[in-house]
């Protein structure tokens, strides 16, 4: 399996990823893809996003591995972007790519599902008048993750 | 010594993002023990580990831990909220 993980403040480009997917020189026969965008909740002006360097990468590492052996996945592409966002823009990519179509999206919704609440990021909300406040985790992310009936990455 | 990182409004209301910690000398402590003894500073440190209690996660050289896991001389532990990417 091509694997590609990256966590960075730059934005990313779908076409380029997706080209870069296609063109590996696998049997792809289709590509999975979640895109994920800071949503202008509550008259929020961006999102903040930190992480914790080195076991961010490990973690989505384990969750990809878990992935391409669960759908036998032949590459699977995880940007996630940190720093500030401001509404509308993109956060996170997930591209996975599998000879048929069940495989590759099933396994986007596993990746995404286990990357939030498995990988180490922490999103602050920032409002035009200066608020600031963390965001609080949701338990309906533990229970989208929980579906996979899966221990996850973090009893692998 | 072991190293202690904070992150998201942990590090905020600490005014820190890592510090040293200086192990007792007998016996290997817990997180919990740990978290205890920063409680005990007084301050941001009591407020933030008293009420953040059920609700701060830990690592222990960067795996999820539970309050119970042992942290040995060198380890790195890190006190975060539940994690909030995507």
């Amino acid at each position: 399996m091509l694997v590609d993980i990256r966590v960075q403040e730059e934005t990313f480009s779908l076409d380029a990823e997706i080209a870069r997917l296609a063109g590996a020189g696998f049997d792809v026969g289709g590509i999975g893809a979640f895109i994920g965008l800071v949503r202008g909740d509550a008259g929020l002006a961006a999102l903040a996003l930190e992480h914790y360097p080195g076991m961010t990468e490990s973690m989505i590492a384990r969750i990809v591995a878990q992935a391409g052996a669960r759908f036998g996945l032949l590459a699977c592409t995880v940007i996630h972007r940190i720093g500030r966002l401001p509404v509308g823009a993109p956060i996170v990519l997930v591209l996975c790519a599998a000879a048929h179509r069940g495989a590759a999206l099933e396994a986007t919704g596993f990746v995404i599902d286990w990357l939030k609440t498995q990988a180490p990021f922490w999103k602050r909300e920032d409002y035009p008048d200066g608020q600031a406040r963390w965001v609080a985790a949701r338990e309906s992310d533990e229970a989208a993750a929980g579906r996979w009936d899966t221990g996850g990455p973090s009893e692998a | 010594m072991v190293e202690i990182l904070y992150f998201a409004w942990l590090r905020d209301r600490l005014g820190r993002s890592r510090e040293t910690f200086v192990l007792p000398r007998d016996g290997t402590p817990s997180v919990r023990d740990i978290m205890d003894g920063l409680r005990r500073r007084g301050g941001a440190y009591e407020e933030v580990f008293a009420e953040g209690g059920g609700a701060i996660r830990c690592a222990v050289n960067q795996e999820f831990a539970t309050l119970d896991a042992p942290v040995r001389a060198d380890d790195e532990l890190a006190f975060f909220p539940p994690v909030t990417g995507g």
